[in-house]
C-alpha cells in the first residue's frame, strides 16, 4: 500500500514536497497505525500523537483532502493512494505538525471556564438531568482543530473570528445552567466578525471526529443575541 | 552559545489533572508558576480516564469517608500507607465539590444530585454491600475533569511552556533541587527554568509493557529524572494490569462497564467470577479480577479461536443504559471492533494499565529519600504527584476511581505546602553553572553521529521483555532471566545513534530521551518484583503464592546507582482513627 506524505523541513527545504512510502497493510489498521511505520522507515518524519484512541486530540491532519484524526480513521475506508497533509491554513512547523497557537488562543478568548457569582454552596451546585443534558455534544470537544482548520472563515479571519472550536465552547457555557455571565460572554461576541463570520459552510460538522455540530451552537449563540436585542 | 535562564516561584512538570490542580492552587495566591508539558495540557493522559473519581459524598446509597477508607486500604492489600489514605478520602469530599463549582460537567441524578456509580471494591459499612462512590461525567470524567482544570488555570494566568521536554532537574551541592533543564520542542533550544519549588507530575509510564491503556507520551520522565537525581523508587514492582484492555489492542473499557452491571464469561459462557470471589464478583479488586481471566485462560477456557481472552457482556443492559452511561465506550468498540456493546461482546484481556509505585512522597506531596537521619528526610525544593508519585495510598493495588482522586487531591496537597516552603524560602537558591552538567551531557549524548542501533528497535525489545518477563504472574526464573535481558539491552542503549540531528521538531530525539527513561522505569519495575518473595495485590509470584507479613508489609526502594535495593516500613498509624490490621483479603 502506497501513502503520500507531506514533508517540509525548514533547516533543510526551500519548499514543501509529497514523499511516497511503501506500506504492509494489517487488517483494522488504523492511519496512525501506517505513519508510525513511516516512522520506522525514516526517523525524521514528524507528527503529532499520543493516545491512540481518539481522545487526546493530538493527531488532527488532512487526508485525500479532508480533517480527521489519524488514530481513528481507518485506512481501508481511505481511497488509495491516501495523501497526508497538515492542516490546511496554519502555518507548517515541520512535515505534518502545523502551529496551532491562533487557534488556542481563540480558544481562551471565549472565557472558556465556569462562571459563578453567587455565593457557593457547601455541596454540588444542582442540576437537572434535563439541564445537563444541555451539555452532551458540547463539553466533548477535544480541541484537536479538525473543524476550526477546515473552515473557509476561520482561514480568511484567524485572527478576528474565533472559529468553530471556540464558539462550542462559549456556547457550551452559555447552555450550562450553572454558569452565571451569560451578558459578559455576549458582549464580547459582538461586532461583525468573532461570531457573525460564520456563513453555515458546515465543513466543522462535516470533519468534527466526536460527530459534533458547531454551526448549531453558533446558531443558538446567534439566537440567544437576537432575543436579547429585541 | 550560553543557556537561557527564566525564574520562577514554582515550576510544575506535566500538565496532567495533578499539575493542574497543583498550578490552579499556586497561581490562584498569585505565585510565578511555570508548568511545562511536553503535550498541549488537554493532551496529558488524565484525557483519557473513564470511569470517574471515588467520594463518599452519599449521593444514591449511605456512606462514608471512613468505609473509603477501609476499602482503599484493604485493596492495597495492607501496603497503603493509612495517614495518606485516611487524609485522602476525606478530602476527597470536598474535593469533588471544588471540582464541580470549577465547572466539571458531572452526569446528574433526578436529584440534580452528582451521578455516583458502583465501582470495584467497594463496600458500605467496612466490608458490607457494594456501595456506590464513583463519582462520574458519563465515561469521559477524566477529559472533563483535565478540560475544566486547564479552562481554570486559563482564568488564574498559569504560565504555561506547551510543548516542552524536561531533561533533567538541577541539584545543587546540598541535593536541593533548583529547577530543570528543558527543551523547547519547536526550536529544539535548551532552556533552564530555575524555581524555589519543583513539582514531578509527569503520569505513569505503561509504554514500557507492549500491550497497554497508557498513550505514547507515558514514559515516565519524572520518575526517571527522579532517579537520576538519586531519588529512589517506591514500590515499583506494583504495577496494575486492568481487566478489561481490548484484547490485543490495549484500550481501556472502563470498570464502569462491570459498575453498570456488565460481567465477564468464559468460552463456555460461564460467569467464572461467581467461583473466584462470590461476593463482590465482577466487581472484585482489579488485581482479583485480573487473576482470575489469565487463570481461566490458561486453564483452556478462553475464547475466540486462539482461547486467548475472555469475553465482557453489556448486552443485557440494553441499548439505552449502554449508549447514554458509556459512549465513549460504545465509541472505542464501534471504531476499533465494528461492534455495538449493547449488542455483542467485547474480547478482553488484563492489560498494563497502571503504576502504584513511583517517586516516594509524604501526605503533603514532598518527595522523601533515605538520607542521614532517616529513610524519609525531605529533599528539599522538590516535590511529586500522581501516577509517578507514591505516597502511598494505593500499596499493592489501587482501586478503580482512586487515581483520579490521588491526582486531584495530591495535587492539591503539594500546591498548599509549596505555599508554604516559598513562604520560608523566599530567595531562589544560587545556581551555579557546573549543576547544569549532567543535565546537558544527558541531551548531548544523542547529537552523537556514526552507525548504531535505532532507538524503535531497542524500544520494542523492552517492551516484549517487559511484558514477557514482568507480566501478571511471576516467578524466580522467569524474571532473573528477565533483570539479565534487561541489562544487556540496557548496555545496548549506549550504542544507539539517532539519523536525525536536527532542531526544528525533531521527535526522534525527544523519543530517544524518553528511551533513556523507560529504561530506567523499566529496571526499577523488573528489579523490585524479583526481590520481593511474596504475593501481595498487583504482584502475583507462582512460587510464593501467599502473603508474606511478616517479612514483606514493607515498602522497596529501588536506587539507580549499583541497581540496589533498600526497604523502609508501611505506616499503619492514621490520623485520627484506629488502624486497620492486615487481614486476609477476600470478596
Amino acid at each position: 500500500m502506497k501513502i503520500s506524505v507531506y514533508r517540509y523541513h525548514p533547516e533543510t527545504d526551500s519548499k514543501p514536497h509529497m514523499q511516497t512510502f511503501e506500506i504492509e497493510e494489517r487488517p483494522g489498521m488504523m492511519l496512525r497505525e501506517a505513519l508510525l511505520e513511516i516512522k520506522v522507515q525514516d526517523e525524521t518524519f514528524a507528527f503529532r500523537h499520543s493516545c491512540g484512541e481518539g481522545v487526546c486530540g493530538s493527531d488532527g491532519m488532512n487526508v485525500n483532502g479532508r480533517n480527521c484524526l489519524a488514530c481513528i480513521t481507518p485506512i481501508a475506508e481511505l481511497k488509495q493512494p491516501i495523501e497526508v497533509r497538515p492542516f490546511p491554513g496554519r502555518p507548517v512547523v515541520r512535515d505534518l505538525v502545523v502551529d496551532m497557537s491562533q487557534f488556542y488562543e481563540q480558544y481562551r478568548n471565549v472565557q472558556p471556564y465556569l462562571v459563578r457569582k453567587d455565593p457557593l454552596p457547601e455541596q454540588e451546585i444542582l442540576q437537572s438531568p434535563a439541564d445537563r443534558e444541555k451539555l452532551d455534544g458540547l463539553y466533548e470537544c477535544i480541541l484537536c482543530g479538525c473543524c476550526s482548520t477546515s473552515c473557509p472563515s476561520f482561514w480568511w479571519n484567524p485572527d478576528k473570528f474565533h472559529g468553530p472550536a471556540a464558539l462550542l465552547q462559549s456556547w457550551r457555557f452559555l447552555a450550562d445552567s450553572r454558569d452565571q455571565a451569560t451578558d459578559e460572554r455576549l458582549d464580547d461576541l459582538e461586532g461583525p466578525y468573532k461570531l457573525f463570520r460564520c456563513h453555515t459552510i458546515m465543513n466543522c460538522v462535516e470533519v468534527c471526529p466526536k460527530g459534533l455540530n458547531p454551526t448549531k451552537a453558533i446558531g443558538h449563540i446567534k439566537d440567544l443575541m437576537l432575543e436579547r436585542s429585541v | 552559545m550560553p543557556i537561557p535562564h527564566r525564574r520562577f516561584d514554582a515550576l510544575i512538570l506535566g500538565a496532567g489533572g495533578a499539575g493542574l490542580n497543583a498550578a490552579l492552587r499556586l497561581a490562584s495566591a498569585d505565585l510565578r508558576v511555570a508548568v511545562v508539558s511536553k503535550v498541549f495540557p488537554t493532551r496529558s493522559h488524565t484525557v483519557a480516564a473513564q470511569g470517574g473519581v471515588n467520594a463518599a459524598l452519599a449521593n444514591v446509597l449511605p456512606d462514608d469517608w471512613h468505609w473509603h477508607m477501609f476499602d482503599t486500604v484493604k485493596g492495597s492489600d495492607y501496603l497503603g500507607d493509612q495517614d495518606a489514605i485516611e487524609y485522602m478520602c476525606r478530602e476527597a469530599i470536598p474535593t469533588v465539590y471544588e471540582l464541580e463549582h470549577a465547572g466539571v460537567p458531572f452526569s446528574r441524578l433526578d436529584t440534580g444530585k452528582i451521578y455516583q456509580r458502583a465501582f470495584g471494591g467497594q463496600s458500605q459499612n467496612f466490608g458490607g454491600d457494594q456501595a456506590v462512590r464513583t463519582c462520574a461525567a458519563a465515561d469521559r470524567t477524566g477529559h472533563a475533569i483535565l478540560h475544566t482544570l486547564y479552562q481554570q488555570n486559563v482564568r488564574a494566568r498559569s504560565h504555561f511552556f506547551d510543548e516542552y521536554f524536561a531533561i533533567d532537574l538541577i541539584r545543587d551541592d546540598e541535593g536541593a533541587i533548583l529547577g530543570a533543564l528543558v527543551l523547547e520542542i519547536e526550536t529544539g533550544e535548551p532552556l533552564v527554568i530555575e524555581a524555589k519549588a519543583t513539582l514531578i507530575a509527569t503520569g505513569g509510564y505503561g509504554q514500557v509493557f507492549r500491550t497497554t491503556t497508557n498513550a505514547f507520551i507515558n514514559t515516565g520522565d519524572g520518575m526517571a529524572m527522579a532517579l537520576r537525581a538519586g531519588v529512589p523508587l517506591q514500590d515499583m514492582e506494583f504495577y496494575q494490569f486492568h481487566p478489561t484492555g481490548v484484547a490485543g489492542k490495549g484500550m481501556l473499557i472502563t470498570e464502569g462497564a462491570r459498575g453498570e452491571g456488565g460481567f465477564l464469561v468464559n468460552a463456555d459462557g460461564e460467569r467464572f467470577m461467581e467461583r473466584y470471589a462470590p461476593r463482590a464478583l465482577d466487581l472484585a479488586s482489579r488485581d482479583v479480577v485480573a487473576r482470575s481471566m489469565v487463570t481461566e485462560i490458561r486453564e483452556g477456557r478462553g475464547c475466540g479461536p486462539d482461547k486467548d481472552h475472555v469475553l465482557l457482556k453489556l448486552d443485557h443492559l440494553g441499548p439505552a443504559v449502554v449508549h447514554q452511561r458509556l459512549p465513549g465506550i460504545t465509541d472505542i468498540c464501534r471504531v476499533f471492533l465494528g461492534i455495538d456493546p449493547a449488542e455483542q461482546p467485547i474480547p478482553v484481556f488484563p492489560t498494563a494499565h497502571y503504576a502504584m509505585g513511583g517517586i516516594p512522597t509524604d501526605r503533603y506531596a514532598r518527595v522523601v529519600a533515605p538520607a542521614r537521619h532517616g529513610p524519609e528526610e525531605v529533599v528539599p525544593g522538590l516535590y511529586a504527584a500522581g501516577e509517578c508519585a507514591c505516597v502511598s495510598v494505593h500499596g499493592a493495588n489501587r482501586l478503580g476511581g482512586n487515581s483520579l482522586l490521588d491526582i486531584l487531591v495530591f495535587g492539591r496537597a503539594a500546591g498548599t505546602d509549596i505555599l508554604r516552603y516559598v513562604a520560608e524560602n523566599p530567595n531562589h537558591r544560587p545556581l551555579r553553572e557546573d549543576y547544569l552538567e549532567p543535565a546537558i551531557a544527558r541531551l548531548q549524548r544523542w547529537d552523537r553521529t556514526g552507525t548504531g542501533e535505532s532507538v524503535h528497535v531497542i524500544k520494542a525489545d523492552l517492551r516484549k521483555l517487559m511484558e514477557d518477563h514482568c507480566g501478571v504472574f511471576r516467578d524466580q526464573e522467569t524474571m532473573a532471566a528477565g533483570v539479565e535481558k534487561l541489562k544487556a539491552l540496557r548496555a545496548r542503549v549506549d550504542g544507539v545513534r539517532l539519523r536525525d540531528h536536527s532542531r526544528t521538531f525533531n521527535t526522534a530525539r525527544i523519543e530517544a530521551l524518553e528511551l533513556d527513561n523507560l529504561v530506567d522505569v523499566g529496571m526499577a519495575t523488573i528489579l523490585s518484583a524479583l526481590y520481593r518473595e511474596e504475593s501481595r495485590g498487583a504482584h502475583s509470584r507462582i512460587d510464593h503464592p501467599t502473603r508474606d507479613d511478616e517479612h514483606w508489609m514493607r515498602h522497596s526502594l529501588y536506587s539507580r546507582a549499583d541497581d540496589r535495593m533498600d526497604y523502609k516500613p508501611v505506616r499503619t498509624k492514621p490520623l485520627t482513627v484506629e488502624s486497620f490490621p492486615p487481614k486476609p483479603r477476600v470478596y
